[in-house]
């Protein structure tokens, strides 16, 4: 259980695993994440699955080496398995109810998008992509967005490929262009899902983003994951991980998830 | 018979000075000379109206009695018929409240016999012994899941596999136990010591364990259905409660529940420990029931600066166990009472005080206790670097979204029959604070039993 059986370098700190886990692998949905714990004093990690296999019981999952928990993952090799994985959590992405979807990803983010993208191809429904990153090396599967979607547009800081600019920047051209848009589903950086909710409120376009809280159990008992939504406490395990963009109190969740960031640092120097 | 007029006995306890820098167990038990005179002091009632007291009914005057003899054994086997977790029942019933409360002794003669105290001699006789006495009975051919393995589940599983029914746990977290790992600290049930060798008895039993697996995520209760003869749901509380005021989701602010489950599951005390906690100099712990006892002394023991209980009512109407208030008391935690929450205060993001109002007590509410109001104009802040809440829980989203066909009452605890603890759904058994809100373990463990007689009958195993 929870053998690693492919590790790709896909970015820059940036790998792609393949788990088995037919469990999991079985129930899980796009927008689902699991938990994991490296090793056995391991702190419990959330990851958004990417990519899933029924048949051949595995799930994907991309992780980009940001603390020390990540660290220890990209240390693993084919053959180590995850000392614990549990999931699939949290609910499934919804989109059916739009025809004219842009999915927008920011960095890791994108492999978030990913699966929707490749869902609604296969249902025959239309998507554009737009992924973002600072820089061209950062950004991954470009071929298999352009597989998997009408259009993949490419914004990068520092103009290396693509759009010179952000994903907004994009985004902007393509409202200002009149293209249809019935939802706009983002994924990366809070900051980043914010400004991306910012743009579409002006034009009343629904937007969906997903929190990346900081929670432990995952299963709504620790209430670590809340935030503010539409003026009211929701938990991200249990009510999200995705949002209305637009009601989201982003200020409060990105002052929530920087809490830990001095541990974080001890323990990189540690380790 | 002469009544044996010596005061109550009372336990050895770690100093509160020495304990409030360790998490080592602060109450340390009878030795055995001093159980047999405690034992001595129960004048062994006909009547026993202290069995009254006791939600699983333990024939307590009749366990007393082996230990008069210094008999642990012929004691634990009184206390299996009725409890099968006497370790860590004598630890965490509130006894004051249940058998010792009616006591002969409780009013003269030296106050009630210490029947807690001796409970958990005994538990901790049992589980010295191992798990020798534990065999995997023959099968008789019933598959029972359980899901949830606090103290409902095990009480379930144990009495199911007994009767050689195959039964499978599975638990959410990584590790099983419950409430008795992710919620009482380890000063006040040890983990290892005791909550492990529980478990350890169940897996002799022939108990399957599966850790990580969320009913209804994982595994659905469909597939569930198809594999097993009957289910047992004990998956306990849910959502932590907060108060609804300003300012609860500055950094610094959390749940009870997240700030022990960091602690004690994930073991954030430790110094190499990779779970982070954060604990401020100077904690506010909101409520007064057991879990704020034990984030208030657990803050204490990490933290070590200043720590405040914050309750709305008076020292009387405290929910804890007497045991803990007394021991919060002597490690130094302040009761800030009669005070009420109205708004937590932040800088940069994080809580830096608690504005309170004082309270005063007016009429009887529908509790029967006295309700408090506000003292108009006596506003104050209490200087805080961190803010644990602890009111409770509501009862866990995930279960009614997963058990479609199960009716459950307006504030989504699972409705049963409760003389056997069936839901409206035939082979679907619940117990536990999934049925009842947070109550306590000694409730969990009857209900899991009560449960498990049901299904004994249900599935028709002799």
């Amino acid at each position: 259980m929870n053998k690693i059986l492919n590790i790709k370098d896909i970015a820059p700190r940036v790998k792609e695993y393949v788990i088995e886990n037919p469990d999991i692998a079985r129930h899980c949905l796009p927008g689902q994440f699991i938990i994991l714990r490296v090793d056995e004093n391991g702190e419990r990690v959330p990851f958004t699955i990417c990519d899933f296999d029924r048949e051949k019981g595995t799930i994907t999952l991309l992780v980009q080496e940001v603390g020390y928990s990540t660290h220890k993952m990209a240390m693993l090799k084919v053959g180590d398995s995850l000392h614990d994985m549990v999931g699939p959590l949290g609910n499934a992405t919804e989109l059916d109810a739009y025809e004219n979807v842009v999915l927008v990803g920011g960095g890791i983010g994108c492999a978030v998008i990913y699966p929707q993208a490749k869902l609604r191809t296969k249902k025959g429904q239309k998507c554009d992509v737009i992924m973002g990153a600072r820089t061209k090396e950062l950004l991954f599967n470009i071929d298999e967005f352009r597989a998997n979607s009408d259009n993949t547009y490419i914004a990068t800081d520092d103009g290396s490929m693509g759009t010179k600019g952000f994903v907004t920047t994009v985004l902007q051209q393509l409202i200002d262009e009149g293209k249809k848009i019935d939802c706009v589903f983002v994924v990366g950086p809070m900051i980043m899902m914010r400004n991306v909710s910012e743009l579409t409120r002006k034009y009343n376009i629904p937007t969906i983003v997903s929190m990346n809280c900081v929670m432990v159990d995952g299963t709504g008992m620790c209430g670590g994951c809340r935030l503010t939504v539409g003026g009211e406490t929701k938990y991200a395990c249990v009510d999200g991980p995705e949002f209305d963009g637009h009601k989201v109190d982003f200020a409060e969740a990105m002052n929530r998830a920087g809490f830990y960031k001095e541990h974080e640092e001890k323990c990189r120097l540690r380790g | 018979m002469a009544i044996n007029n010596s005061p109550r006995h009372t336990t050895n306890h770690q100093d509160p000075q020495e304990r409030i820098k360790n998490f080592e167990e602060v109450n340390l038990g009878f030795d055995e000379k001093t159980m047999i005179e405690e034992a001595n002091r129960c004048i062994g009632c006909k009547n026993a109206p202290c069995r009254n007291g006791c939600p699983v009914g333990i024939n307590i005057p009749a366990f007393i009695a082996h230990l008069k003899e210094n008999d642990p054994d012929g004691a634990l086997s009184v206390i299996s018929e009725a409890s099968l977790l006497p370790a860590i029942c004598g630890r965490v019933c509130p006894q004051e409240k249940q058998c010792e409360n009616n006591c002969v002794r409780k009013a003269k003669l030296g106050g009630s016999v210490a029947i807690g105290a001796l409970e958990r001699y005994v538990g901790d006789y049992g589980l010295a012994k191992g798990t020798a006495d534990y065999v995997k009975p023959a099968s008789c051919g019933k598959r029972v899941a359980v899901v949830g393995s606090g103290p409902a589940g095990l009480a379930c599983a144990a009495d199911c596999a007994q009767k050689g029914m195959q039964v499978t746990i599975f638990e959410a977290f990584h590790k099983a136990g419950g409430v008795l790992v992710y919620g009482i600290p380890e000063f006040r049930l040890p983990k290892e010591k005791v909550v492990a060798k529980e478990i350890e008895k169940l897996k002799a039993l022939g108990v399957e364990i599966k850790l990580n697996t969320v009913i209804g995520k994982t595994i659905t209760v469909e597939e569930l259905q198809e594999q097993y003869d009957a289910i047992f749901i004990g998956t306990g509380a849910g959502l932590p409660m907060f108060m609804g005021i300003n300012g609860e989701n500055l950094n610094g602010v959390s749940s009870a529940n997240e700030f022990l489950t960091r602690v004690n599951l994930m073991q954030a005390y430790k110094d190499d420990a990779i779970t982070p906690v954060y604990c401020g100099k100077k904690v506010a712990v909101i409520g007064a029931g057991n879990v704020a006892m034990d984030a208030a002394r657990t803050a204490k023991r990490i933290g070590g600066g200043e720590v405040y209980i914050v309750y709305r009512r008076s020292r009387e109407e405290m929910p804890a166990r007497g045991e803990e208030i007394v021991h919060a008391v002597e490690e130094g935690i302040q009761l800030q009472l009669l005070t009420n929450p109205v708004e937590m205060l932040g800088e940069n993001g994080r809580v830096c005080g608690l504005k309170c109002v004082k309270m005063e007590l007016g009429e009887p509410d529908a509790s029967g206790r006295r309700r408090p109001v506000p003292v108009e104009g006596s506003e104050f802040v209490l200087d805080v670097d961190q803010v644990i809440v602890s009111l409770g829980t509501s009862p866990n989203p995930l279960i009614k979204k997963s058990f479609k066909g199960l009716e459950f009452t307006p504030k989504g605890t699972i409705i049963v029959n409760e003389e056997a603890m069936s839901t409206n759904v035939e082979g679907i058994y619940a117990g536990g604070d999934a049925v009842t809100g947070a109550a306590t373990v000694i409730l969990a463990m009857g209900a899991g039993r009560k449960a498990a007689k049901a299904i004994i009958e249900y599935l028709g195993v002799e």
